[in-house]
């Protein structure tokens, strides 16, 4: 009973994490909250239900749909409603994010309507029966592909070009430029780089509960970004650490204290991270400059 | 009395009263956002403190009107204060999550508990919000804006949003201030909470969501954020521009989103400030 439960909350986990990466990365570089990276991956469900529709129903086909169509959302998200206001105050800032974010859930309810969707299965109902406990292929399938996905962001930051650049530009946006980065193009290939692996979360949680809505992204977005702030914020690793953590902490909380109080379980984890270590468990402290 | 119902059924005297409990709940939001920096995503929380506090006391202990009102506002108050306490080393963005959190995990308790109806929320609450009663508190709220914002502490408020440290070196105690700003902000929220409930006699706490914040957010940004005329005026405007766009109602939410962006980017104060706050 435990064991399985621990298996759901890694399942869980491993999609906040994929979440939570995106804005971490968002977060490092910039220092902006991407409020719309929730309803990002709301759209990277959604451009899945469409892949799966219209072109086929194969998973890696739906899968790299979604990711590539969100790639070029959250660039555009970036291009219109941070870019103009990056030497702006950080409140500004976040409230366009949230404009943004806004914008994209209420735009797929116009289109759509606010009702649920049946997911299409992408997955054949496998069950393994490992000496009394029982996991599911979609399961197994869900924490390999996370873990693949980040690993692959992994080797980009740390073993690529582009990965140099970003964590150039993270470390002092203006020294990068004047080593001959362009900072815009980075920050544009991060957006792309988070918003794909929200779009492939979207896709895996959509056949994973087997219904997805327009108004998905705000709750679960959210509490990605608790996984974030857990971990500590801009630091990787920490993104997938928070994840599986804030997972295995929801999936336990419902199960010995109540389901409904699922929400307030992140938000609880939150408020308790931000008091005692607002940098998160991996994440740095900065000198407060005067 | 008959002319009172017929005041109370009037459509165009309802949106007049919705938009002045608004305006009470903008001037807090104005308080703690505007004019002391903090940014607030979890508003319609204290709005809800507020609103539940003075229903259940009609419903269940048959108190009298002010009674009611003046409890839901004080309610909402000490807790504004209460979670004041905890998230003062918070700043900018850490602190809008952490209320936006504190936010959520109010709308999921009032919603698991049962005293306060669950999900279903209260209803038959006595209606005692008139459009006067309404329209007293914009005045009085207005009033006491005015005169709390050019005090003292209205100053103490204004040091710390443009320079917490600075503040801090001059002497401003910034953890009492804040949990003042918060308090009183609140009680604000809380006062058009109370107001809203015995004016629709219906709440739900999904009505005071995360959209709900969202919303007031709106209408201090629009009108200008540490503006009591913007704050009233944007309050005005979100209030009633919706119901006379009526049949562009789909298009509300996606409208505010616009409305957001577009602010941030070409008018940052707001159409009445005077001030960019700085966080």
């Amino acid at each position: 009973m435990i064991i399985k439960q621990l298996l759901n909350g890694l399942t869980v986990g491993s999609v906040y994490a994929l979440i939570a990466l995106g804005y971490t990365m968002v977060y490092g570089i910039i220092k902006l909250i991407n409020f719309a990276h929730g309803d990002i991956y709301m759209i990277g469900a959604f451009l899945g239900l469409i892949a799966a529709t219209v072109i086929m129903k194969n998973f890696v086909v739906v899968l790299v749909f979604a990711m590539m169509g969100c790639a070029i959302l959250g660039v555009l998200v970036e291009k219109v409603a941070y870019k103009p206001l990056r030497n702006s105050s950080r409140i500004s800032a976040l409230i366009s994010a949230i404009g943004a974010s806004i914008i994209i859930s209420n735009t797929v309810v116009l289109i759509n309507g606010p009702q649920r969707e049946a997911y299409p299965k992408l997955f054949p109902n496998i069950t393994y029966n490992l000496g009394g406990i029982s996991i599911s292929l979609l399961q197994v399938f869900i924490i390999v592909i996370s873990i693949v996905l980040m690993y692959g962001l992994y080797y980009i930051v740390h073993n690529t070009k582009m990965g140099i650049a970003m964590r150039a530009v993270s470390q002092n946006l203006n020294a990068a430029r004047l080593m001959g980065i362009n900072p815009d193009k980075i920050i544009s290939f991060t957006f792309a780089l988070g918003s794909s692996l929200a779009a492939a979360a979207g896709v895996l949680v959509g056949t994973y509960y087997t219904a997805i809505d327009p108004m998905m992204g705000l709750l679960f977005g959210l509490k990605a970004f608790v996984a974030a702030v857990l971990g500590g914020i801009g630091s990787i690793p920490g993104a997938m650490f928070g994840g599986i953590v804030l997972g295995l902490a929801e999936v336990l909380g419902v199960a010995f204290i109540s389901p409904s109080f699922r929400d307030a379980i992140a938000f609880g984890i939150l408020i308790f991270i931000l008091i005692v270590k607002p940098t998160g468990l991996f994440g740095s402290t900065a000198k407060e400059k005067v | 009395m008959e002319f009172l119902s017929f005041f109370q059924n009037d459509y165009f005297l309802q949106i007049a009263t919705m938009t002045c409990i608004n305006i009470v709940i903008v001037l807090g939001l104005n308080l703690i956002t505007g004019v002391t920096g903090q940014l607030s995503l979890g508003h319609a929380a204290f709005m809800s403190l507020g609103a539940y506090c003075s229903a259940l006391l009609a419903l269940k202990l048959n108190m009298p009107f002010w009674v009611c009102v003046s409890a839901g506002t004080l309610f909402a108050g000490i807790m504004g204060a209460l979670l004041g306490i905890p998230i003062l080393r918070l700043r900018g963005d850490y602190l809008a999550i952490a209320t936006l959190g504190f936010g959520e995990i109010v709308r999921v308790v009032i919603l698991n508990t049962p005293i306060a109806g669950r999900a279903l929320g209260l209803y038959a609450i006595p209606q005692y919000t008139t459009f006067f009663i309404a329209l007293l508190a914009v005045i009085l709220g207005i009033i006491f804006m005015y005169r709390f914002e050019n005090s003292r502490h209205g100053l103490a408020l204004r040091s710390i949003r443009e320079d917490e440290i600075a503040a801090e070196m001059m002497g401003v105690d910034i953890a009492k201030y804040k949990i003042l700003a918060f308090a009183v902000g609140s009680a604000f929220a809380g006062l058009g909470g109370s107001l809203y409930a015995h004016f629709l006699t219906y709440i739900n706490p999904n009505d005071f969501g995360f959209m709900k914040s969202i919303e007031q957010l709106c209408m201090l940004v629009l009108g200008g954020m540490g503006s009591i005329t913007g704050a009233a005026a944007g309050a005005v405007v979100l209030s009633t521009v919706p119901e006379l766009l009526r049949f562009a109602s789909e298009y509300r939410m996606v409208t505010y989103g616009v409305v957001l962006i577009v602010m941030m980017i070409f008018r940052p104060q707001g159409l009445f400030g005077k001030i960019r706050v700085n966080v």
